[in-house]
């Protein structure tokens, strides 16, 4: 590109300003219609981001009649905004007469190829997890993305313990993900046997979330109660 | 303007050019990571060269409508903002119309700024003709690119998956071949495409060689 | 994701995600530089020194973008410090081997638009990766292209005194080995764990 010395024809007006001239209007352009394209889609966007994620709720909480998305902080609930960290948003599911049916969370952690995220509903009564949808992955077609399908994995998730502890500071036992074949305990994920790195991965997702997010859940259980009503 | 450069007339083969006889990937090989990359399955495959046609328009338009005002020595510069910025457009473009084509696109959608198809053109025939040529041309390369594309991505889905733009062909039994779908795949498909066309184009200069030499000897 | 540890970021980048053979980025290099030993060697120390450079670039330019809210730029401050860190390179090479640099010809301002490049800044960006984890990806990634590329002219120089059908020379074959070296590395998966 740069290791000829180009012949420079005789023009009006000196080289570096016909430089200086010429980026300026290509970034003006270039700015502009950048600028605007954003504006323009952004609303589309935030509405695309919404939609997805109110229909992978629906898929964990089917009798849920409304949703309501939520902040769990230290001291209180808050409503949830667009641009809330998603680690600490919850979605209530509550059904017509405004109980509790659920609450559905996100979870993800690094796979194979890249991140596997899920959206996980969370009973409160029974301290259970009883229902798993892998939002996004891009795991290896065939072997990883068995955790889809798998009846036997999805088995995992019908009463998955997902308990606080006495203290309700963490998990009473952390989820994790064992050895095809060798899940003894409610809180332990049997992995697809060829598929351990992403049956790991929901594990892990899954337990991250949950010991981050059970507790406040407990903690604030009133306050989640009364929005219902 | 340098004199030796011809701005040549508007024919059909400016149309055709891109499509068949300097198909971007299948013969001047360029472009070729999206080619293996996004095409494991039909819808993904349009979608980028669709998004691809765009941004190969839009650039090209502008740097022929300002062939005459950037000098040379920041032209390959402008040509890559000028391209940058109306990636940065689809992408947004894309995140707005569908979450799933943009999830499955990737980064691959932010790489079609360093698809050498869009530099090549803009450097080779943008810079030196005129606009409506470069309208014909420009659209011309890029249906050539998504035809291109497309044979990948239909191979690969219909081995692979067993659908066709998700829709299931083949029946609950059929057993996927899943190495279509894998990286590896998606080499041994493109290898596959350009051993076919180079089959065919040496029976064709065989034949007219064989033509040539049946004419020259009388027989 | 900060749980993820630097010797698991570096073989990931260098093995069991490979950038040419398992991410495509890369390949139009890779199709044509992998011809000779000593090209693909230098290319890929190239490449790599580049890629290293823009790595750090990126880190310090997206840290600006997001303090000033124009991530909307980022594309574009991207790849013109991708195009100047390629200027820079081109000018050092020159300087201190003029051998080299004729030797790499036209394949040396081409790293601009080597998709593996601008592939790094954008993969550091959106896995949230700090200054030591995005230089570490960039060595690995580097060194995983120029494996790829080493290998494929290993094997090249090997095939040009075989005897091979017509149709299949160029690259068909190239691809065809890349294909099979693609399968070959898959066996990578799960080295170094299932760490996080």
């Amino acid at each position: 590109m740069s290791t000829e010395l180009p012949v420079q024809p005789i023009q009006a007006g000196s080289p570096s300003v016909s430089m200086i001239r010429s980026l300026g209007l290509v970034s003006l352009i270039c700015g502009f219609s950048v600028a605007i394209a954003y504006q323009w889609t952004k609303p589309y966007v935030d509405e695309n981001q919404r939609i997805t994620t109110e229909r992978a709720v629906r898929a964990v909480l089917p009798t849920a009649m409304q949703q309501k998305a939520f902040v769990l902080g230290a001291s209180g609930i808050a409503p949830a905004a667009p641009d809330s960290p998603a680690e600490s948003a919850v979605f209530v599911g509550y059904d017509g007469a405004g109980r509790i049916v659920g609450i559905a969370a996100r979870g993800a952690a690094r796979g194979y190829a890249d991140l596997v995220q899920v959206m996980y509903a969370y009973q409160p009564a029974c301290g259970c997890i009883n229902a798993v949808k892998v939002v996004k992955m891009n795991e290896t077609p065939g072997l990883g993305d068995k955790v889809i399908k798998d009846p036997d994995f999805l088995k995992n998730f019908e009463a998955l313990d997902a308990r606080p502890n006495a203290e309700g500071a963490a998990l009473a036992n952390p989820i994790v993900t064992v050895k095809h074949g060798t899940k003894r305990d409610a809180w332990q994920i049997d992995a697809i046997s060829g598929a351990t790195v992403t049956s790991k991965a929901i594990g892990r997702g899954l337990d991250q979330s949950a010991e981050r997010l059970v507790p406040l859940i407990h903690r604030h259980i009133a306050a989640l109660e009364a929005a219902g009503r | 303007m340098s004199p030796l450069i011809q701005e040549e007339p508007l024919t059909l083969d400016t149309f055709l050019r891109g499509i068949w006889k300097e198909n971007p990937v299948f013969v001047t090989l360029l472009g070729t990571c999206p080619t293996l990359a996004v095409t494991n399955s039909a819808t993904n495959a349009i979608s980028m060269g669709l998004a691809t046609l765009f941004v190969l328009l839009c650039s090209n338009v502008l740097v022929s409508l300002l062939r005459k005002s950037i000098p040379k020595q920041v032209r390959i510069a402008s040509y890559i903002v000028l391209i940058a910025s109306f990636v940065t457009v689809v992408d947004y473009a894309i995140q707005a119309i569908s979450l799933e084509v943009y999830n499955a696109l990737g980064a691959f959608i932010q790489l079609i700024v360093v698809n050498c198809i869009i530099l090549g053109r803009a450097e080779a025939y943008a810079s030196k003709q005129r606009v409506i040529n470069t309208v014909v041309n420009s659209i011309g390369t890029g249906i050539g690119f998504t035809v291109a594309l497309l044979c990948l991505g239909v191979v690969r889905e219909v081995l692979g998956a067993g659908t066709l733009f998700g829709v299931p062909l083949f029946g609950e039994r059929f057993q996927p071949w899943v190495l279509m779908v894998l990286p590896a795949g998606g080499f041994f498909v493109l290898a596959g495409w350009l051993l076919l066309i180079e089959f065919f184009k040496q029976r064709r200069e065989r034949r007219a060689l064989e033509q040539q030499g049946a004419t020259v000897h009388g027989r | 994701m900060g749980d993820e540890s630097l010797g698991f970021i570096f073989l990931n980048a260098l093995v069991i995600n490979n950038f040419v053979l398992a991410m495509f980025l890369g390949i139009c290099p890779f199709l044509g530089v992998s011809a000779k030993m000593d090209t693909a060697l230098n290319m890929g120390i190239a490449t790599t020194f580049v890629m290293w450079i823009s790595s750090l670039c990126a880190y310090a330019i997206n840290l600006i973008l997001v303090h000033l809210g124009i991530e909307f730029l980022r594309l574009i401050s991207y790849i013109a410090v991708i195009a100047s860190a390629v200027q820079l390179v081109e000018m050092v090479i020159k300087k201190y081997s003029p051998a080299l640099f004729r030797a790499l010809g036209i394949y040396l301002p081409l790293i601009t638009t080597n998709c593996a490049v601008l592939g790094i800044a954008v993969f550091q960006t959106a896995k949230n990766y700090t200054l030591v984890q995005s230089v570490v990806y960039s060595l690995g990634a580097g060194g995983g292209f120029t494996l790829a590329l080493v290998l494929m002219a290993g094997l090249r120089e090997k095939l040009a005194l075989a005897r091979l059908p017509s149709v299949s020379q160029g690259a068909a074959l190239t691809l065809m080995l890349a294909g099979l070296l693609s399968l070959a590395f898959m066996g990578f998966a799960g080295l170094g764990g299932s760490n996080g």
